[in-house]
């Protein structure tokens, strides 16, 4: 039998058991965003003051892992990429809204994931992170009548950076394979640089 | 009787490549990755249409999550969240990490850090709602997939935060 990931619709798999998946999935991603530190805001905001730089380190070997394996399991034809999910890309909002939600993670040092590691792990700090959390969807839900205009803005549909570019898959895989290496090189060095001034 | 000392914290690159595989993992069964402010906005719908259906109805940001569904808490999105706060728990306890306490810099008040992680995540959830998605959900799940609008999002995370760093620092240094 010709079985091709995702499982959900070759297997037909019955909801109890995704959302059993989506729990074990999620204890998971607890117990790694714990064991990184992200469950204590001023280890996480370390990132932006250059003395560790975990931040960075755990983001970018996840999404390369992640990248890589996606890459091998469609090309050996095991997963059928035209399935899966590919968040939709609308330059100017996703600009903006990214250079908003970094300020938003340096004033809590928490994003919406780890804050609930933080709120879980006794830190009183990451209830404030909730609480900023709900108001803002509620100031988001009174102003979106006034927002039409930016929200959609700039849409280019859910095209991936390889169709953009009109490059090959593997070849693009590849390249930022090379560069999440030399910038792992790269932020080595500016730790070491940033704790021995501190130290 | 002096407290044991925490475990120390796990290197991040195997952190990394566990964090990459669980998106892989939830790729190939599920087809879609990770996600996190999805579930708090899935919550707050289902909070509001509890107490008052007319305006959780009335509102998009709402009524995506509640309209013309039974168990809008039977997500995938909020189920994995629950994982993550489980998971948490676990680690935090087993680590010695668990403590009721208030993080901070040391040269600001309780109070100042509350307003401040108040405001950041205010201004998280809002601008979460322009780019569909947060660190995880757009960042992680997106940049793995190769979607441009994550990479943008990421670039701009980063470029926001060290734009701020240096006026927030009296926060954490």
């Amino acid at each position: 039998m010709e079985l091709v990931a995702p499982l959900k619709y070759s297997m037909q798999i019955p909801e109890v058991y995704l959302l059993l998946f989506a729990l074990l999935t999620g204890i998971a991603f607890g117990i790694f965003l714990e064991k990184a530190g992200f469950g204590n805001a001023s280890k996480l905001v370390e990132q932006f003051y250059f003395t560790d730089m975990r931040m960075f380190k755990v983001l970018f070997s996840a999404i390369v892992t992640a990248m890589v394996g996606i890459y091998w399991l469609s090309y050996l034809g095991w997963l059928d990429i035209t399935q899966i999910y590919i968040n939709g890309s609308y330059i100017w909002p996703q600009v903006l809204g990214g250079l908003v939600f970094g300020v938003g993670f340096v004033m809590c040092g928490l994003c919406p994931g780890t804050s609930c590691v933080a709120v879980f792990t006794g830190k009183l700090d990451a209830l404030a992170v909730f609480a900023g959390l709900f108001t803002g969807l509620i100031l988001f839900a009174e102003a979106e009548p006034h927002l039409q205009g930016i929200i959609s803005h700039s849409s280019i549909g859910d095209v991936s950076l390889y169709e953009l570019f009109n490059m090959e898959y593997g070849l693009l895989t590849f390249i930022i394979v090379l560069i999440a290496l030399a910038a792992f090189w790269f932020a080595g060095r500016v730790e070491e640089r940033f704790t021995k001034k501190s130290a | 009787m002096k407290a044991k000392q925490a475990y120390p914290y796990w290197n991040p690159y195997i952190i990394g490549v566990g964090i990459g595989i669980l998106i892989i993992l939830s790729f190939a069964v599920t087809g879609r990755g990770l996600g996190a402010v999805g579930a708090f906005n899935g919550l707050m719908a289902s909070l509001i249409h509890a107490i008052s259906p007319e305006y959780a109805l009335s509102k998009p940001v709402f009524s995506t999550y509640v309209a013309g569904v039974d168990h809008p808490l039977r997500d995938w999105v909020v189920i994995e969240i629950v994982g993550v706060c489980i998971g948490g728990l676990i680690s935090g306890l087993v680590s010695r990490r668990f403590k009721f306490e208030v993080i901070k810099g040391p040269g600001i008040s309780n109070v100042t850090r509350l307003i401040f992680a108040f405001s950041g995540g205010l201004l998280m959830a809002f601008a979460a709602k322009f780019t569909r998605g947060c660190t995880s959900g757009l960042a992680l799940s997106g940049g793995s997939v190769l979607s441009p609008g994550a990479w943008l999002f990421m670039i701009s995370v980063f470029i926001g935060g060290y734009a701020v760093a240096f006026l927030m620092r009296k926060l954490w240094n």
